[in-house]
């Protein structure tokens, strides 16, 4: 989008400033203390009353209030009978409409999320209100691997670049998308059984090893590089770890085929949705495979899904590995505001509150390769966190405020804020921003 | 209640309980809390069933309950579920061809399709509702078609649609809006506007063979027409009228068509009946509104979590259905939508009435359903908190007498 009112030479300074930071100017400089909340560390124990301060958008300490002594100057807020708690980490989403593959082949790792989303969607402040402050956004579904997944921290912000978690290279980060059962099954070049899925995600992965082998052939002779295709970078990227795999996948057999692809070609695997994780829970904990779960209201709705139980997390938690589950929204399946209700909805189903609340923040951000920045309250991380009328498990608390970077995106004393968490004329509008000239960026319907 | 009234009422079931042999549909349910609905809430109370029907309900104090009487307690008991729109039982939930009957294709207005010719009473959808204190569902046609069918009143037992009806035509089901527009398949209608055309022709041509019904000479009467007979019990008033509609214009519209051709009308779906509260109230229609939890997009954009408190509170009756879900969850569970709404400003006892009592009325079935009270149908749900809870469970189920499902769910 244009933005007339701009010089060039600040477009391009204030785009330099957005790449090279990657967050936004205003977080610089800032210090703030959240004073009197019930404080949910995740990696420790709650604190009553306790103090998080918060300096150029990291959290700079936290503890009880009794033992802290505030720096002299800095403005409090006063968090008095809240609940404060880290960001939540959603590891599926499909906020921002982007769909990544099209129907024309069933493996296209090049693919990338990055061009697909509409970063002004209005879901992204839907998962705002419901406190995400970090996304994973996937591809649409129906492909053997649907492409790149980009990873957002949900800013204030109306461009990708503003949004994007980077790699150490600068490079947008996210994982690759696959699925196999039904989910991939259609017409030519697509399979139409299970058997025909795995053989060709099994051939794409040796055709990427033979890629690799001619790259290392020509030992740095450039005439004799292979010519780049994107495809095979992006395959390669899967079998160096660099990126990891969500994987779609619900029935047990298919959760098993999965496991095995992971075994052969040495992937960093996140399984994804895993309705029967139930029925393969000791297969899953002995293979170490992280569980990224979906929690529906009822089974069904397709084959896949039939057989979906909610005490898939407890599963694995009774087996000794809580540090598997994380849920997700995978938005619009459920809602980005109701994502606390996932976990809680585990929890009915046999899981302990521990690792309901640590598959929100913790465990998923650890299968995003995150969890050095975000996922819980420890000195040096980001200050993404959320502010709860109560108990994060109850119907009856409300996000109340929304962190991220030390930055408040949600405040549901807001009242446009509050119409993208409770509905209302025009809670469908893209979200706005301010820009220069061109007032609020209202819509004006 | 007086004393000696809830003493009379106490000796009375003891006396009834005593002399009657224990069957089946016999049973006490205690509670930490009862909450009958249709009065006050009750501490430590106790609900006794004879033959299906609750026999008694009071304060447990007092009462022996009497021997050889199966015995349930709970944390909390209240009057089972009503689902007061679905489409469980004719949508299964594999969602494949063979176990989807909610929509024929065939022709946009069809009223003459009866929902016991497709219910299938031993679905599993039913059987999870049933789990989570579901014991009515008035259930039928999708809103996919601009009359896709009729909708009938179950309870949710039984192994047949005989055992479980009891209502077998409860209302005809009508849609306006984006799901019942045929323009993508290349057929009508494609607007708005025909979708109103094509309404109001046929109650016209209904009215016309109502009228050539009616000739003295029987042998001028046209042959019969079971289509048109559909919309006559709609004109003259036998059968209701749910119209789902979810834009502002298209509630006017379903408002102007029901002053125009005299039908009972009840409004489903309702996204944006908030801007037209006064609209609503005058015409003296209860809503049921869409579930709180359904998508916010397409026409439900401007949906709103606080639309059953606002409804509510400008006096219009309302209930909750699961409606219509095309993918997953292929249905969506009262319970968990009405909690949804107790969150946003409606309160949990409100949402509860919404659930039951309310839901009762609208459907018609209060005499029947819908509390506890004397007389009526013992069903009954049980839960170990707080049933709005994310993280309480349903314990039992309960319908006419019968623990029709256990567990903790």
């Amino acid at each position: 989008m244009d933005r007339p009112c701009l010089a060039r030479p600040w477009r391009w300074f204030s785009l330099f400033l957005l790449l090279s930071l990657g967050l936004p100017a205003a977080a610089q400089g800032d210090a703030q203390a959240f004073v009197g909340a019930r404080l949910l560390p995740i990696t420790g124990p709650p604190i009553d009353d306790g103090v998080l301060l918060v300096r150029n958008g990291r959290i700079d300490a936290i503890g009880p209030r009794a033992g802290l002594s505030l720096p002299a100057g800095v403005p409090v807020v006063d968090l008095r009978g809240k609940t404060l708690m880290p960001g939540l980490v959603d590891t599926h989403s499909h906020v921002g409409g982007g769909w990544g593959a099209d129907g024309s082949a069933p493996i296209q790792p090049d693919v990338r999320m990055l061009d697909a989303v509409n970063c002004r969607d209005s879901g992204l402040q839907r998962a705002q209100a419901g406190g995400i402050t970090t996304l994973n956004v996937m591809s649409g579904s129906g492909h053997l691997m649907g492409g790149q997944t980009i990873y957002l921290k949900n800013r204030d912000a109306t461009s990708i670049e503003a949004l994007a978690y980077r790699f150490p290279d600068g490079s947008a980060m996210g994982g690759m998308k696959m699925a196999n059962g039904t989910n991939s099954h259609r017409e030519l070049p697509f399979p139409q059984t299970r058997g025909k899925s795995a053989a060709l995600v099994r051939e794409a992965f040796v055709a990427a090893l033979e890629y690799r082998r001619k790259l290392e052939a020509a030992g740095g002779d450039v005439s004799k590089l292979p010519a780049r295709e994107l495809d095979q970078e992006g395959l390669l990227e899967l079998i160096d770890g660099k990126r990891i795999v969500h994987h779609h996948t619900h029935r047990h057999d298919d959760v098993l085929t999965v496991l095995r692809l992971a075994e052969e070609f040495k992937l960093r695997v996140v399984l994804h949705h895993v309705s029967e994780a139930w029925k393969v829970a000791d297969e899953i904990v002995a293979a170490k495979i992280p569980c990224s779960l979906i929690v529906i209201d009822t089974p069904g709705g397709k084959l896949e899904a039939a057989e979906f139980d909610a005490s898939s997390a407890a599963e694995l938690e009774r087996r000794g590995a809580p540090e598997l589950v994380a849920f997700h929204t995978d938005d619009w399946i459920t809602d980005s505001r109701l994502f606390l209700r996932s976990a809680a909805l585990a929890v009915r189903a046999g899981l302990s509150r521990e690792t309901a609340l640590a598959g929100l923040t913790i465990n998923p951000a650890r299968m995003l390769d995150l969890a050095d920045r975000v996922g819980s309250l420890e000195v040096g991380k980001h200050a993404d966190f959320i502010v709860l009328s109560g108990d994060p498990l109850s119907v009856y608390t409300r996000v109340e405020q929304t962190w991220v970077e030390g930055q408040k995106v949600f405040d549901q004393q807001d009242e446009r804020d509050r119409r993208w968490a409770e509905g209302g004329w025009g809670a469908g509008q893209p979200r706005v921003q301010a820009v220069c000239c061109l007032g609020d960026g209202e819509d004006p319907r | 209640m007086s004393f000696l009234s809830r003493l009379s009422q106490a000796l009375f079931a003891a006396a009834i309980a005593l002399c009657a042999p224990a069957l089946s549909q016999d049973l006490a349910v205690r509670g930490e809390t009862i909450h009958t609905v249709s009065g006050a809430k009750i501490q430590d109370g106790l609900v006794i069933v004879r033959g299906g029907k609750i026999q008694s309900v009071g304060p447990a104090a007092g009462v022996t309950i009497p021997a050889g009487l199966r015995t349930l307690t709970a944390k909390v008991v209240v009057p089972g579920l009503i689902d007061a729109h679905s489409v469980v039982g004719l949508a299964g939930y594999l969602n494949q061809p063979q176990d989807q009957d909610q929509h024929d294709p065939s022709a946009p207005i069809q009223p003459e399709l009866r929902a016991i010719d497709a219910y299938n009473a031993r679905e599993r959808l039913i059987e999870w509702l049933r789990g989570l204190g579901v014991t009515t569902l008035h259930t039928g046609h999708a809103p996919l078609a601009l009359i896709s069918g009729q909708t009938l009143v179950a309870k949710t037992r039984g192994d047949s649609v005989e055992q479980a009806v009891i209502v077998p035509r409860a209302m005809i089901a009508a849609t306006l809006g984006a799901d019942s527009r045929e323009e993508a398949k290349g057929k009508s209608p494609g607007t708005a506007g025909k979708q109103i055309a094509l309404l109001r022709e046929a109650f016209v041509g209904a009215q016309e063979y109502q009228r050539k019904q009616s000739q003295a000479d029987a042998s001028k009467r046209p042959d019969r027409d079971l289509r048109q007979e559909a919309l006559v019990d709609l004109l003259e008033r036998r059968t209701r009228l749910l119209l789902t509609a979810q834009r502002h214009q298209d509630i006017a519209s379903a408002l102007r068509l029901a002053q125009e051709f005299k039908l009972e009308l009840v409004l489903d779906g309702a996204a944006e009946a908030y801007v037209l509260i006064e609209e609503i109230k005058a015409a003296g229609v209860p809503v049921i509104v869409h579930p709180p939890m359904a998508r916010f997009w397409g026409e439900l954009e401007n949906a709103s979590r606080n639309t059953p408190k606002l409804l509510v509170d400008a006096g219009i009756p309302i209930a909750f259905g699961s409606g219509y879900e095309s993918y997953v969850p292929k249905t969506r569970v009262v319970l968990f939508e009405a909690a949804i709404a107790a969150s946003h400003g409606l309160g949990a006892d409100t949402a509860l009435r919404a659930l039951t009592l309310d839901a009762a009325r609208i459907l018609g079935l209060e005499a029947r359903i819908g509390s506890l009270e004397v007389g009526k149908d013992a069903d009954l749900a049980l839960f170990d908190g707080d049933p709005f809870e994310y993280t309480t469970h349903c314990i039992a189920t309960v319908i006419e007498g019968v623990v029709v499902s256990e567990g903790s769910r």
